[in-house]
């Protein structure tokens, strides 16, 4: 459809490249062409089928503005305790001002990606070197504007004590506009760290398009803990993708909040590409009016001995739709998987819509692999059970709501995060009808 | 307190409860014994307000209010309690955040103010003691993995801290071991009082050797057949149901105020 307005950003962007190196032109200009060739994705793509792209493909979404916002502004959206590091994004760019790096260990780099890469050649390995802009046109559509992100990087044996938050505000000035945030996350073998990435509006009624990439490389023995926040205006349209790569023995752990958007598509990739891989995705969404919010997760087992864990649940209420795809392929060499995958939804109402689809691709003998996908209202016996003893039907509905969607958040290892969740759960569910 | 007259109830197309009238006056305990399908755990759960029956006819009058035109969080409120035959499993709510927001509730309903949750542990370790448990069982979600046992304790438990004017256990004693049956009779006799009544819904004698009922009614296809003092209880568990199922229906409401 309109990538002609693609083409004259794409233009512009490249005579304004300036400090960009010189390796990281063709990549975008590659990238680009993909994007021209392929457009975005038709309904009849199957990847595609349950999500409603028009809106996107049909608006003329401009270039994002430079933006002021005050510390007041954010610090709403401030998640965990004050101290924490911060890298704050005002309309896809980097703000020193706002962020907050505190005099790192040895080692450890936290900052801008576009600072990084001009200041740092060795980059070049890593930048769009893992995402494939083949996966997705919006990929390619991110890859070809890469400019800024966020850049976390924690070297060998290294534990990170704090978890770094990444936060990416839209101002009302960025109504009608485009970011293509690109994230890079390294950490090296034996080292730990947590994430949390958050992205956020202070124009609750606006509308413009996130479209970010987020490529995480774990190392031989590395921890990670990465948490996801999707908490955009309603009438916005957000389209993510992370991908992970894992080296052996590692543990990447991820969960995912989406409430936002009107449109919420998050893409979710890891590939296990050495043997005695551990891989955990929770997840978390929560619709309502007539949001859309779509997870589709790829799990790759390529080698023996690895265990995924997956757990997806929604709470939709209003005329929302949630669309859940959850992969999982298992090679030939990829003896002794244990993998496991389960998508529960509960309806709050008779109007809201789920569109589940777990895929196992099995092609190895000795696994353990199941999936299961549930689609349910309240408990009507619970719920009579709760008011028998007092508690009003709104209340009790909240109540076995928050409990059914608790349950996952309770798996998020660190307790200030799982804490702040818990929160922004609970401050959700408050305003249901 | 509490005066049901000719009350009829449905589940769905089938009609289970076919004409009860009873009267409970504070300070009783009524014991509704009967064979099984005869509709007693019907009963119970239509005067705490189950949706799943439809109520066809009859009234029930409690504290001089119409009781069947209360939403079952109001008929909580107002003192009535159904200890459940088969408790309900919570996962993810801890059992004092559910039993503190029940507590709150009914308070509030009062007019009195809420209680935090430190001032709830204050209230909570008196009750703790009824069933014999220490604080840990309060931050386990509530019934979640719980024994059958431990189910029917916690129900007491939730009894004891909620003190109702109407205390109604559904089989509470089925498949309780003698500690257990114990137990609960211990938490259900502490609340015995002047001001207070309790209906018993169970299908054997055993728990009336520990609670001694003021009557006994048997419900027999969906209506009480028979009414007397707790000797008919013994009578019962010595000649099985058989005999005044087939007599002809007794006057009803024996325990009249």
């Amino acid at each position: 459809m309109s990538t002609a307005v693609y083409e004259e950003q794409f233009q512009a962007a490249s005579r304004n490249g300036g400090a960009e190196p010189a390796w990281l032109v063709p990549v975008r200009k590659a990238a680009f062409e993909s994007f021209r060739e392929t457009g975005f994705p038709s309904p009849r793509d199957e990847e595609w089928r349950f999500t409603p792209l028009a809106p996107i493909a049909s608006t003329t979404f401009v270039p994002a503005p430079a933006a002021r916002v005050s510390e007041a502004d954010i610090a709403p959206f401030y998640f965990g305790h004050p101290e924490w590091p911060r890298l704050v994004f005002v309309n896809g760019r980097y703000d020193a001002s706002l962020s907050q790096v505190p005099a790192a260990p040895q080692g450890v780099k936290l900052g801008s990606l576009a600072a990084a890469v001009s200041a740092d050649p060795s980059l070049e390995r890593h930048v769009a070197r893992h995402a494939p802009i083949s996966t997705s046109p919006f990929t390619a559509l991110n890859t070809a504007f890469i400019k800024d992100g966020a850049y976390v990087h924690v070297p060998r044996g290294l534990l990170l004590e704090q978890p770094v938050t990444v936060l990416f505000v839209s101002t009302g000035d960025a109504t009608d506009a485009v970011t293509h945030p690109r994230n890079l996350f390294i950490i090296e073998d034996g080292a730990n760290a947590s994430i949390v990435e958050s992205y956020v509006t202070l124009a609750p009624g606006s509308r413009y398009f996130t479209n970010v990439v987020t490529e995480v490389v774990t190392g031989a023995n590395a921890w990670v803990e990465h948490t996801r926040i999707q908490r955009e205006s309603e009438h916005a349209y957000h389209v993510g993708r992370t991908h992970i790569e894992q080296a052996a023995d590692s543990h990447y752990r991820s969960f995912t909040l989406a409430m936002g958007g009107a449109m919420a598509r998050h893409n979710l990739d890891a590939h296990l590409n050495a043997p005695n891989v551990e891989t955990l995705m929770y997840g978390l969404y929560l619709t309502r009016g007539e949001q859309v919010v779509d997870n589709h997760t790829a799990i790759f087992h390529d080698h023996p001995n690895c265990r995924s864990w997956e757990v997806y649940k929604g709470v939709l209420d209003g005329k929302s739709r949630a669309v859940f795809n959850g992969k999982v392929f298992v090679q030939p060499e990829a003896q002794k998987t244990d993998a496991k995958q389960t998508n529960r939804n509960l309806l709050l109402s008779k109007q809201a819509r789920v569109d589940t689809k777990p895929q196992l691709e099995i092609f190895a003998d000795d696994v353990k692999c199941t999936h299961g996908a549930t689609v349910g209202q309240l408990d009507e016996v619970a719920l009579f059970y709760a008011r028998s003893r007092g508690i009003p039907q709104v209340e009790a509905m909240r109540l076995l709501t928050y409990a059914f969607a608790a349950e996952v958040v309770s798996e998020v290892a660190l307790a200030p995060v799982r804490d702040e969740l818990d929160r922004l759960l609970l401050e959700r569910l408050g305003s249901l009808e | 307190m509490l005066d049901i007259r000719d009350l009829r109830a449905n589940a769905g197309e089938k009609e289970i409860l076919r004409g009860i009238s009873l009267s409970v006056s504070p300070g009783e305990v009524h014991a509704i014994m009967g064979p099984n399908g005869s509709g007693k755990s019907t009963l119970a759960q239509v005067l705490a307000g189950h949706p799943a029956y439809q109520v066809t006819g009859g009234s029930v009058t409690y504290k001089g209010e119409d009781l069947l035109d209360m939403e079952p969080e109001e008929r909580a409120q107002k003192g009535i309690f159904l200890a459940f035959q088969y408790p309900v499993e919570i996962p993810g709510v801890s059992n004092a955040y559910f039993l503190r927001a029940a507590y709150n509730e009914i308070r509030k309903s009062q007019g009195l103010d809420e209680l935090d949750p430190i001032d709830f542990m204050d209230v909570l370790e008196e009750k703790l003691k009824v069933v014999e448990w220490g604080p840990e069982i309060m931050s386990r979600a509530v019934n979640s993995g719980f024994s059958g046992g431990e189910k029917k304790r916690n129900e007491i438990l939730q009894m004891a801290v909620l003190e109702p004017a109407l205390a109604i256990l559904d089989e509470t004693d089925s498949g309780l071991d003698i500690d257990a049956l114990r137990i609960v009779a211990a938490g259900v006799n502490r609340l015995r009082h002047p001001d207070r009544a309790t209906i018993i819904v169970t299908h054997y004698q055993r728990l009336l050797n520990y609670i001694v009922p003021d009557y006994v009614h048997v419900l027999s296809g969906g209506r009480i057949v028979k009414s007397g003092g707790k000797e008919l209880a013994l009578e019962l568990e010595a000649r099985g149901y058989e005999w005044v199922a087939d007599a002809d229906a007794a006057p009803a409401g024996a325990g009249a105020a």
